[in-house]
């Protein structure tokens, strides 16, 4: 199964749950887990594990052969993010505006241009037993998270549990580490910011056709709304995390729950186990759980 | 006119309660939401929406199914994995048109997109300018540009002395899209490992970009020890330290009344530590 950890709103958990599931999992089978939050990579904060790979990402961008170009401005009337300038005798290039679609390449018709990979980030793996992480860090100044993103999602192992803790929002980036999940989990937390978010989660994952489900983190204050929101909704509640001193104060120096706080391993587990039945039940029912997400 | 971005690296660490307050305190500002995705800081400025217009930007690519013969070569030149089965899912299509350029039989349109909306309000405290990208839409830097734009028009109509920002989480698009040309950035932390580890690499990027930053330190005393780590971090990076606020359950409590700490409780810690912040950054 391919589970994603999303909320909209950041701060709410997402980290926290991610991290959780992946070592209480990590007792009983194999797991994975994409650290998608390419931006502020942090599971391995709390995971520490030795880090035993490491590769550039690139993207393509355009390198002119002057010897070759003709100034005809082809390569620039078909970029779509004005990343070519062609000027009487000289062609600008702004990397930091182009997607390597490859259009220039391709179209210009005296192939003066070939392509050059631009590193924008890094992909990192490592290993401690039944746990496997992979993570992204996208370059300082650089723009364009998607890349990265789709770098770390190649590693997906499906032989095992794979867990995807994805970037806060709901633009380009978390569509992009969402996309393919089987379930996704949506961490709020009972305020009226958490619960904006999360309804504007719900509609990216709606959109996606992922079935979901929420959990409640600092739980124990005015719930009402949210509980409403959900029923409303029809989206289960699966978890409940209390505001409580001692978990901030855990996950404030780094150490995962199911270490600090030993009860939570089983907590995490069952959750797991509730998310796993209502897929395959999704999936024998055939309503809107999709059988191709699982090549 | 300053312009002042708040922003934080980690979401969650208190962003939008400081600049509600910020807001609150100084009353000359035009405040600007930059999280285009999730916007939240018109739920405590509770602004009468004044004025919509739409975010039309990027395009789209659509095949033709009359026109198309399956050829198959946008498919196999799409970058972005946008084309399968002859048709484009939007969601993943970047808008490149490579395949509207390529297709033999002309049967790809590209196709403007309506990608959100921007709106322009009116709250007890100023102008709210703000804004509401589609669901699972790209160019959340352009729109960010646009709103900020349209802040900085009004600023200067206005004749406000500050422009104040809440900034999005993160370090990509539209971070450095709210971030590019303004006068000065403070990042809200708190004293957790990630708060700490997302911090270093949001001043990375100002650095980048030659913004100066100040660091203020939300829910400090959740760890004390960490606290200090900031502190030294920014002292040997030459970053300025603009207070520390206490944790307390008050914030909460006004966010759920709908009203900026410092105007629900002003006389607690939390609001005169806030108050200090913005004599800090003001000076």
């Amino acid at each position: 199964m391919i589970l994603s950890v999303a909320s909209g709103k950041g701060g709410t958990g997402k980290t926290l749950v991610a991290t959780n599931l992946s070592l209480a999992l990590s007792s009983k089978t194999r797991v994975q887990l994409l650290d998608c939050d390419v931006e502020e990579p942090n599971d391995n904060l709390f995971l520490r594990l030795p880090i035993s790979y490491s590769q550039f990402v690139y993207i393509p961008i355009p390198s002119i052969d002057e010897a070759k170009c003709t100034y005809c401005g082809k390569c620039s009337e078909v970029c779509a993010y004005n990343a070519i300038a062609v000027l009487p005798q000289k062609v600008l290039v702004f990397p930091e505006l182009c997607h390597g679609c490859g259009a220039c390449s391709y179209l210009c018709p005296e192939e003066a241009i070939v392509e050059e990979g631009k590193p924008v980030g890094v992909v990192e793996k490592g290993k401690r037993d039944n746990l496997e992480l992979v993570q992204g860090l996208l370059n300082v100044g650089e723009t364009m998270a998607p890349p990265v993103i789709r770098a770390v999602k190649k590693y997906v192992d499906v032989g095992r549990e794979v867990i995807i803790d994805v970037s806060p929002g709901t633009s380009c980036p978390v569509v992009e580490a969402i996309e393919g999940s089987d379930f996704c989990l949506l961490v709020t937390e009972p305020t009226p910011f958490g619960l904006n978010d999360l309804a504007l989660a719900v509609e990216v994952v709606r959109k996606m056709d992922i079935p979901c489900g929420v959990v409640i983190n600092r739980a124990g204050m005015e719930e009402g709304e949210t509980e409403r929101y959900c029923r409303e909704q029809g989206l289960p509640i699966l978890l409940r995390i209390p505001l409580d001193r001692e978990i901030a104060a855990l996950y404030s120096r780094g150490i995962p729950l199911v270490e600090g706080m030993l009860q939570w391993r089983e907590v995490f587990y069952e959750l797991f186990e509730k998310i796993s039945a209502m897929v395959d039940g999704g999936r024998n029912s055939g309503d809107g759980i999709k059988e191709e997400h699982q090549e | 006119m300053k312009e002042i971005v708040i922003l934080s690296g980690k979401g969650g660490t208190g962003k939008t309660s400081v600049v509600a307050s910020f807001a609150s305190l100084t009353r000359d500002a035009v405040m600007v939401d930059c999280d285009v995705d999730a916007a939240d800081l018109h739920l405590v400025l509770n602004p009468q929406v004044e004025e919509e217009n739409e975010f039309w930007s990027g395009e789209v690519a659509y095949i033709d199914s009359e026109k198309c013969n399956e050829c198959g070569l946008c498919q196999e030149l799409c970058r972005f994995d946008a084309i399968k089965n002859f048709k484009v899912d939007p969601v993943s299509c970047e808008g490149c048109g490579f395949c509207a350029h390529i297709c033999p039989l002309g049967a790809v349109d590209m196709r403007q997109t309506m990608a959100g909306h921007w709106f322009v309000s009116r709250s007890k405290y100023g102008t709210l300018v703000h804004a509401k990208l589609g669901i699972a839409q790209e160019n959340s830097g352009k729109l960010v540009s646009v709103v900020r734009q349209h802040a900085r028009t009004i600023a200067g109509k206005e004749n406000a002395k500050y422009i104040i920002s809440d900034g999005p989480p993160g370090i990509g698009c539209p971070v450095i899209s709210s971030l590019s040309g303004a006068e000065a950035a403070l990042v809200v932390t708190e004293p957790t490992l990630s708060g700490i580890h997302d911090l270093e690499r949001v001043l990375d990027v100002c650095r980048h970009f030659g913004i100066p930053s100040a660091v203020c330190v939300n829910k400090y005393d959740l760890n004390d020890e960490n606290t200090q780590r900031i502190q030294d971090y920014c002292s040997d990076q030459g970053v300025a330290f603009a207070g520390k606020i206490p944790f307390d359950n008050i914030v909460i409590e006004a966010l759920i009344h709908k009203l900026p700490v410092v105007e629900y409780s002003p006389e607690c810690t939390v609001s005169r530590e806030i108050e200090r912040v913005w004599q800090f950054i003001t000076e």
